[in-house]
């Protein structure tokens, strides 16, 4: 069952709203997704300042055998990286809801929250696959 | 997997295990059972076992067996003795790669030789149209793939714990074999044919078995401690051992000489390619196969460009983030002034152009300590 405090995206991301007042939200890739790539080696993310459009590319995870697009599902601006993804990249297949997050954002337009599905939606999306 | 891909004698034991599973070659194989960087791990320190019974087990036999395959391989057959195992080439009239193999001289009139899954079709299709026009007097070939497995048991633990459950056939432990040699043996009753060769670059073994025996010698090994590998941990191991990989390294529009085999190309005889290969050896090549060692984890796979102040110099033929020595590492193919060692280049990895250095291969080598 995935965490059902945040929301979540077809290509396995997920969004959790930190402070509703300020649009502060973390975002990560979802435990279905470390699974189907296996060891994660590396992370290509955007940088602290950077935009980030809804629905399109922002960077890259590789793992040994493969390497996915990561898209945004809101659009906003990367106000923090998890540093610790540099050295030790496994954390998204150890922790890949908590420890695991990928970046922070301001987002720009809290309503894009309306398109993006709910734990349950996702478990039984995933559960189609 | 799609219905027309094959499936081995433990193809049920994989799904059991909860191996991810792939088409490969034209079989539903394995790529991981727990995670690809631990099952390295366990090859490179302890023992892992790999289901390797997609490639081809050809029989070929007759007085005029070492004859036909001296005219196809690139390796002699009948230089080989008896019990010994060689590694060569299949090669076509222009010298490009049809398969690699390792073939085994059974006795005097009879060897096996081992394709590659994805070749083992094109390799029987090129082995009979020969023994048809030059060799139907003395020479045949069986295709035993079907009815039999092959278990792949590598690592520095492969002989102690082999010696526990196998003896050869005069009840001596497999240990003592020589690299490079086969042996009948019996696994606990069952028969076995075993080969000390490999493709990861540790001491091993390969098991030819019978299809009815493969799941109970693969659930015995389990449980004498070796961990179950899948064809993603096999590829960067072979990798880091600098082992090539037919479609990647070599193919039908590449040479061994171009891609540094060429120890394993006879310079005397006559063998299909040979006079290409041979001009090659004395005039030299264009391009030539290099290591490449890059820093960080991100690494170029097969066809990236490989760069030189801005122009293309090369492609990227094999690459994979290295657990045994935690960088990323790659082989390519450079125009022959840009393969020397040391040399620098760059490498796009996908818009990210990478430093990238031209270095001695292997990237790894076992340690040979003399305990066994």
């Amino acid at each position: 069952m995935s965490p059902d405090d945040r929301k979540y995206t077809k290509e396995h991301e997920w969004l959790r709203v930190e402070d509703a007042s300020s649009g502060l939200a973390q975002m990560g890739i979802t435990a279905y997704a470390q699974d189907q790539l296996g060891d994660v080696v590396y992370f290509d993310l955007p940088k602290v300042g950077d935009a980030v459009t809804a629905l399109e590319k922002m960077g890259e995870v590789e793992s040994v055998k493969a390497v996915s697009d990561l898209f945004s599902p809101i659009t906003g601006e990367v106000i923090q990286i998890n540093d610790e993804l540099i050295d030790t990249p496994e954390l998204v297949n150890e922790d890949p809801f908590e420890r695991g997050w990928l970046i922070r954002v301001t987002m720009d337009d809290p309503s894009q929250l309306d398109s993006l599905m709910s734990a349950a939606d996702y478990d039984a999306y995933v559960g189609e696959l | 997997m799609t219905h027309l891909d094959l499936r081995t004698s433990l193809h049920q034991t994989h799904l059991d295990l909860g191996a991810r599973m792939v088409p490969f070659g034209g079989w539903d194989m394995p790529v991981q059972y727990s995670s690809i960087l631990a099952e390295v791990k366990a090859v490179r320190s302890a023992t892992g076992i790999f289901d390797v019974s997609h490639m081809g087990r050809l029989f070929i036999r007759g007085p005029q067996a070492a004859e036909f395959l001296d005219w196809v391989l690139t390796g002699s057959a009948s230089t080989l003795g008896v019990g010994r195992a060689r590694y060569c080439m299949i090669c076509n009239d222009s010298g490009g790669v049809i398969d690699d193999t390792i073939f085994y001289r059974l006795s005097d009139e009879r060897f096996l030789v081992i394709p590659n899954a994805g070749n083992r079709n094109e390799v029987v299709r090129w082995f009979q149209g020969w023994i048809d026009q030059r060799f139907s007097v003395g020479c045949t070939m069986h295709d035993q793939t079907m009815t039999s497995g092959l278990i792949a048991v590598q690592g520095p633990g492969a002989a102690r714990l082999l010696d526990r459950v196998c003896t050869d056939n005069d009840d001596k432990p497999v240990s003592n074999q020589r690299m490079f040699t086969w042996i009948g043996g019996k696994f606990q009753e069952r028969d076995v044919f075993v080969a000390r060769t490999g493709y990861t670059g540790e001491d091993g073994f390969e098991l030819v078995v019978n299809s009815e025996d493969a799941s109970f010698i693969w659930n015995e090994l389990q449980e004498q401690g070796a961990l179950p590998c899948g064809l993603g941990a096999r590829d960067v191991l072979r990798l880091e051992a600098a082992l090539p990989l037919h479609g990647h390294e070599i193919d039908a529009s590449t040479t061994p000489i171009e891609a540094g085999l060429g120890r394993f190309v006879r310079s005397e005889g006559e063998y299909v390619g040979a006079q290409v290969l041979q001009r090659q050896r004395e005039q030299g090549v264009e391009r030539k196969l290099v290591g490449l060692k890059l820093p960080g984890r991100s690494a170029p796979r097969a066809e990236y460009p490989i760069l030189y102040e801005g122009q293309q110099v090369g492609n990227i033929t094999s690459g994979s983030y290295s657990p045994t020595l935690d960088t990323s590492i790659a082989m390519g193919y450079v125009l022959v002034r840009y393969a020397s060692l040391g040399q620098l280049l760059k490498v796009d990895i996908r818009g990210r152009i990478t430093e990238a250095e031209v270095v001695k291969l292997p990237f790894y080598t076992r340690s040979r300590k003399s305990s066994s």
